[in-house]
């Protein structure tokens, strides 16, 4: 009998590490690891001018295919985010055509059968590059680019997975893997054959800052800059997050004192 | 609520009351004087973290169903839905509503958590055992109604999978069509597929789903105060078992409820909040899937379904078994098995504390309901490799499967046949006060 329960306790201790995953050429590799502040689940936050070189190359490379639905010109400058500056974010809203309301007519389309526009104002959403989403596996070879608004949090492995896609391409596939017409190579995808061709270029952006736009650092800022999108409020959570934790801990202290001091006589 | 009430009205208008409604008086009854076993451990705070659970969750699911809006219509362009739309706009433009959202997400995680350990407690320390039947059988009821609630929240965020969880579980009905494969006429479909049916309100998991789970998971935590109204009333009737599983004898062997054990819980919800805390606002996506960060898409099934965690033993347990119908009945089955636990466990000694056979059978039982929450987390075909052998994992769930009926149907009734059990003490304050102490004290 005495046995029993040391045997069971091992089993359960040692079936995750006997649970070896399979490897084949078509699994996708883990995703590299990335060390940038915000992933630093306690006190970390974002990396300012990274979210705003992030924004330029989500703007300038990523947004011609990625819709960005849930972000909004004037969240580019609430706080916890990128911090751009009240005229930054009007210049930026209203350098975006954004599909207009309809005219003094009804008309939401032009004589030529073009959608309308205008100039965005900071409570408009970034514009989405495809009307729908037919529209966008049609314009993509059957593969809709998804929606970039959560894609950090809606991935195993998050930043680091996001990062490990975007630097991910230009590998030599394994002797006898077949790479499918009109997709590309990539290790961390699953199946490893990808739509999205490769992204980002050394190079793709120029960054006001001086920053040398080189492939890693561009897939770096972006992905601090989808992380943000993901969870606008990491910042405001992480601090109160810290203030919440330090009134408890005193308050079980306080608790654990009358705790005492009530029982003292009694045990 | 019951037995001899030392309530003094002090005041003209509370005695005026308490001739009236003495609402006072059983908030003093029960909450004040209540004489209370003085060995209670920290294993028996949990009552009180999951009235506080409980109450948190009503509190922020009501405000978050003031934002939440229950519509599977699509929205930018198709690659959205205004319930998805509606929990983001939540989370970004909802004042704290991230601090909400997350509170209440990571809440029914802790809330398990709690449930799981009361429970284990209960049978540990044999707390179900008589005269305290219907109190336990009224915690069952609670848990079950906890699995339907957290099924119909998990349902409402309307990602990928919430839509394929819903589809999953509310398919499970479809296995009665091997009872009855056609309800009227030939072509009728089967009954199972009728329930299935009548449950969506239309074909397929849909719109109509999503509106009536809303519904639902509003309504069932009210259901669930409301037992736990009886649960705790259930309580107050014979008063709380303890460690020892011996009965009170007299007032040496209690405390009054308030103060001893007013700070003692509070002290130990304080400790279970912080981590709760931790998941909150430092995780709080770590009990989560992300899967359910991209939108309901009924053409698209995510590679790998899994329930939350609380819910994957039973998952493991359905998966093991080949013949759908079976696999139903065996899911069902081990939740409707803890209703007749206090008639299952024949052993005339409550506490296991007690028992050195049973004690070993219900640390294996422990142990087996998370190697089968290991296993219900698994991809359905997975596979350990033990030194050149091929083990599907399969194999260790019908295991785990098996050993979990036997430990109620077999260990329980037959042990006690051939277990002696260790001597206990005489009373409650003899073993607290040190004359005697238990021989197999931890």
């Amino acid at each position: 009998m005495r046995i029993v329960l040391p045997l069971a306790l091992a089993a359960a201790l040692l079936a995750p590490t006997l649970a070896a995953a399979q490897t084949a050429d078509s699994e996708p590799l883990p995703p590299r690891s990335l060390d940038l502040s915000f992933q630093e689940p306690y006190f970390g936050l974002y990396d300012r001018a990274a979210l705003q070189r992030g924004y330029q190359v989500y703007k300038e490379v990523c947004s011609a295919c990625h819709s960005l639905n849930r972000i909004a010109f004037h969240d580019l400058g609430a706080p916890g985010g990128p911090g751009f500056s009240e005229a930054q974010v009007k210049a930026l809203a209203a350098a975006a055509k954004v599909p207009a309301e309809p005219n003094d007519k009804g008309e939401t389309y032009n004589s030529s059968g073009e959608r309308i526009t205008r100039p965005g104002i900071p409570a408009d959403a970034m514009p989405a590059p495809f009307a729908n989403v037919e529209a966008a596996r049609a314009a993509n070879n059957g593969a809709a680019p998804p929606d970039l608004s959560v894609i950090v949090k809606a991935r195993e492995g998050g930043a680091n997975y996001v990062y490990s896609i975007l630097t991910g391409f230009g590998q030599k596939p394994p002797p006898g893997f077949k790479v499918l017409a009109g997709k590309y190579y990539n290790p961390y995808f699953a199946g490893r054959n990808i739509s999205m061709p490769p992204p980002l270029t050394d190079g793709a952006v120029t960054y006001s800052d001086g920053t040398k736009a080189a492939i890693d650092q561009e897939a770096k800022d972006v992905v601090t800059f989808l992380s943000w999108a993901a969870e606008p409020k990491m910042e405001e959570r992480k601090q109160l997050g810290f203030e919440v934790v330090a009134f408890l801990v005193l308050l079980s202290a306080l608790l654990y004192l009358s705790y005492r001091r009530v029982w003292r006589d009694k045990h | 609520m019951s037995g001899n009430s030392t309530y003094q009205p002090k005041t003209g208008l509370t005695r005026w009351l308490d001739s009236r409604l003495p609402i006072l008086r059983l908030a003093h009854d029960t909450m004040t004087t209540f004489p209370t076993p003085r060995n209670l451990n920290v294993w028996y705070t949990f009552g009180a973290i999951l009235t506080f659970f409980l109450a948190v969750q009503i509190v922020t699911g009501i405000v978050l169903a003031m934002h939440f809006l229950p519509s599977a219509v699509l929205t930018n362009g198709g690659t959205s839905s205004v319930a998805f739309d509606s929990v983001e706009s939540i989370m970004r433009d909802v004042n704290y509503g991230w601090l909400l959202r997350y509170m209440h997400a990571n809440g029914a995680s802790m809330f398990f958590l709690a449930v799981y350990i009361h429970m284990f407690r209960g049978l540990y320390y044999g707390s179900s055992k008589a005269p305290r039947e219907i109190l336990w059988i009224l915690g069952v009821l609670i848990y079950v109604v906890m699995v339907a609630t957290a099924f119909f929240g998990y349902v409402l965020p309307w990602g990928q999978m919430s839509f394929w969880a819903a589809t999953v579980i509310t398919n499970l009905f479809s296995a009665l069509d091997q009872v009855v494969p056609h309800m009227g006429g030939a072509h009728a479909p089967g009954i199972g597929t009728m329930i299935a049916q009548w449950l969506w309100g239309g074909f397929a998991v849909g719109d109509a789903t999503l509106n009536r789970f809303f519904s639902l998971h509003y309504l069932l935590p009210f259901v669930i105060a409301g037992l736990v109204g009886l649960h705790i009333w259930a309580l107050h009737v014979p008063g709380n078992n303890n460690p020892l599983g011996i009965d009170v004898q007299g007032p040496q062997d209690t405390v009054p409820f308030h103060p001893y054990y007013t700070v003692k819980d509070g002290f130990y919800l304080c400790l279970f909040v912080i981590i709760y805390a931790f998941l909150v606002f430092f995780h709080p996506d770590f009990v989560g899937n992300p899967d359910n960060y991209t939108p309901a898409n009924p053409l698209v099934t995510p590679p790998h379904i899994v329930p939350e965690w609380y819910l994957l033993p039973f998952y493991a347990m359905l998966r093991s078994i080949p013949q759908k119908l079976f696999g139903v009945l065996v899911l069902f089955g081990a939740l409707a098995t803890l209703l007749f636990v206090p008639w299952l466990d024949t052993s005339r000694v409550r506490s296991m504390r007690f028992r050195p056979m049973m004690k070993q059978f219900f640390w294996v039982f422990v142990a087996d309901c998370i190697l089968l929450g290991y296993l219900g987390s698994q991809e359905p075909q997975a596979v350990w490799h033990l030194g050149g052998i091929d083990v599907p994992l399969l194999w260790p769930a019908r295991i785990g499967t098996l050993y979990y009926f036997v430990f109620f149907f077999v260990v329980m009734p037959f042990l006690p046949l051939i277990e002696t059990p260790l001597e206990r003490p005489k009373s409650i304050a003899e073993a607290v006060l040190g004359t005697a102490q238990p021989q197999a004290a931890e």
